[in-house]
């Protein structure tokens, strides 16, 4: 029996399949333009110096990842990264997945309400939170005058003009408007634990840290291994608080990668594209081998 | 249950209560204290006022001449390239999403996991790159240079891929019995059985656009091009800090998001955990 065809000649099978490939076009060729063609001439880029038009390959070829090691200031960043990395994620997500905790309790009143409330940072922009911060933890500001009238301190203290309170400041900013966020996946997650499982842990005798250690946070390993790699991520790309809260001062003390990255590139009198994507490709490289890390730990198919 | 054992329920979860309310004030009190201080002069904010004061009126004059008068432009700028993103990333990415789940087959699946490694890929990454791509085909300052970058994400296409896994193949054979071509099914079928799917990507898309600051911070410099995160951003970084007027603008940036949170939360929430099924 011939085949069917239509007007251009086409089986239908064939034409599903040329409409399969059609529809996923165009988004596929833009992740490619804009996501892995860069990234293969930020390589290629991170291999040249000079400006604009007379870039030219570096003598020797990897003279900007050479520099990279004595660039004080890009180490700087490095560690500066790390600090927030270390001590933000653990502290947010543990905090969000007791939040989560709590709210999934039957008995409690006024859910909605203490959702959305814990939620709702959330809803603004990084650049306007980090105006907040800045403003409330200002020598002149609100933090100042209340730590006064409290009588805690005797004399107004230069919050973002001290590098360990800085960085302080910009870690408590961080776990304000991303802890809401967490506990919204942990909720999600929650949801898909069956009611009973908690209700036979009862029976048998276990306790609420019990209950929490031996069956949440298992169960919910999957949300856990996926709210730390978008956190992980998230925090080696800082960037809108490292400007907004603190300028990256007082020198540079709490300057993050990406800030170090754009200053070098963009920032006022430097443009120096060749050594800016050299140390954007180690942020790469780092947020792969993380995230890599990361999926090989929550991989639980033995 | 009856009455006294309810009581007792109630009565042992106060230490949760207190908790709860305490993180919640934390919360809100940093927002709260954004909209006070809009209403206040800056020497009352350094001063520690935190009630409500009379002088939004002189705040949003300023604010009008701020960054040689850019609030509309912004606004304005803002709103738009938002709006496109939005139509755009919807576009492309539900008609990916689409045609990789229905008709998928061990080709597309495999692409598909490449696609994923790009969610690898940090912005900070591509900038120099895009910024000359963008800049060689004289898209700077425009909405496109704006958009492009980010029309089609990992995120969204894994999203409405996920989604369209509630889409029943028997629909789509019975449309093709019945003589509809392909692009017809995905317009006629699919879109009004996702709406709840587009609902959630919209919100999401909407204030990751509306909120971006790295790209058009490289791309859209000039006055005309510039956005509301630009705009107050700029406006703090000058020496003397107006404090009524700077919250004042943080306020105008963050309203627009802000009352698409209150209205669409729900869809919101879904937006962000989209993609975990």
């Amino acid at each position: 029996m011939p085949k069917v065809k239509n007007r251009k000649g086409m089986t239908l099978a064939n034409k599903q399949l040329a409409a399969g490939w059609l529809f996923l076009f165009p988004a596929t060729l833009l992740i490619f333009i804009m996501n892995f063609y860069p990234i293969v001439r930020a390589f290629f880029i991170s291999l040249q110096t000079g400006k604009g038009v007379n870039m030219r390959f570096a003598d020797p070829l990897f003279n900007n990842y050479i520099r990279m090691f004595k660039d004080g200031i890009f180490s700087q960043s490095i560690k500066n990264t790390f600090l927030y990395l270390i001590i933000e994620v653990p502290i947010m997500l543990i905090l969000a997945i007791l939040l989560a905790q709590l709210l999934n309790n039957k008995d409690l009143k006024f859910k909605g309400l203490f959702r959305t409330a814990i939620f709702l940072p959330c809803a603004t922009s990084l650049v306007s939170y980090s105006i907040i911060f800045k403003s409330m933890f200002a020598t002149q500001g609100l933090v100042n005058s209340v730590l006064m009238k409290l009588g805690i301190i005797s004399e107004n203290i230069n919050f973002l003009g001290t590098p360990a309170t800085a960085k302080a400041v910009i870690i408590i900013a961080l776990i304000w408007r991303w802890t809401g966020y967490n506990m919204v996946f942990y909720l999600a997650g929650l949801q898909n634990i069956e009611y009973s499982v908690y209700e036979a842990a009862k029976i048998d005798g276990a306790t609420g840290w019990k209950t929490f250690w031996y069956i949440t946070c298992p169960l919910l390993k999957p949300t856990i291994v996926m709210t730390a790699i978008m956190s992980i991520n998230g925090t080696l790309q800082l960037f809108d608080e490292s400007v907004n809260l603190t300028s990256g001062g007082p020198a540079n003390s709490t300057i993050t990668m990406s800030h170090y990255i754009y200053n070098t590139s963009f920032g006022d009198g430097t443009g120096n594209m060749g050594y800016a994507s050299a140390m954007s490709f180690i942020v790469f490289i780092m947020v792969a081998i993380l995230a890599f890390i990361n999926l090989k730990v929550g991989d639980t198919r033995e | 249950m009856n009455k006294k054992n309810k009581s007792m329920v109630q009565r042992r979860l106060i230490p949760t209560y207190i908790f709860l309310i305490i993180c919640s004030l934390i919360s809100v009190f940093p927002l709260y204290w954004m909209i006070a201080a809009a209403t206040n002069a800056s020497l009352n904010i350094a001063r520690g006022s935190i009630a409500f004061g009379d002088q939004l009126m002189v705040n949003f004059q300023h604010l009008l001449n701020a960054v040689q008068g850019t609030l509309w432009s912004s606004m304005r700028n803002s709103f738009l390239f938002s709006t496109i993103q939005t139509l755009f990333t919807l576009f492309a990415c539900s008609l990916a999403g689409y045609g990789f789940e229905l008709y998928h087959d061990k080709n597309k699946d495999r692409l598909f996991g490449i696609i994923l490694l790009a969610m690898m890929v940090p912005q900070v990454a591509t900038l120099v790159p895009l910024y000359k791509l963008v800049s060689d085909m004289n898209m700077l300052n425009t909405v496109w240079g704006f958009i492009l970058p980010t029309i089609a994400t990992p995120f969204m296409i894994m999203m409405f891929r996920q989604n369209s896994r509630n889409f029943p193949p028997d629909i789509m054979e019975a449309a093709r019995i019945d003589g509809l071509p392909e692009w017809k099914i995905f317009f006629k079928m699919y879109v009004p059985i996702q709406k709840s799917t587009y609902a959630a990507a919209a919100v999401i898309t909407f204030m990751t656009s509306w909120n971006a600051y790295l790209w058009p911070k490289v791309t859209m410099r000039e006055a005309s091009a510039q956005t509301m995160p630009m705009f107050i951003a700029n406006i703090t970084s000058g020496y003397t800090v107006d404090y009524g007027m700077t919250m004042l603008g943080v306020l105008f940036c963050s309203l627009p998001t802000m009352i698409i949170f209150f209205v669409l939360q729900k869809q919101f929430a879904e937006g962000i955990t989209g993609s975990v099924k």
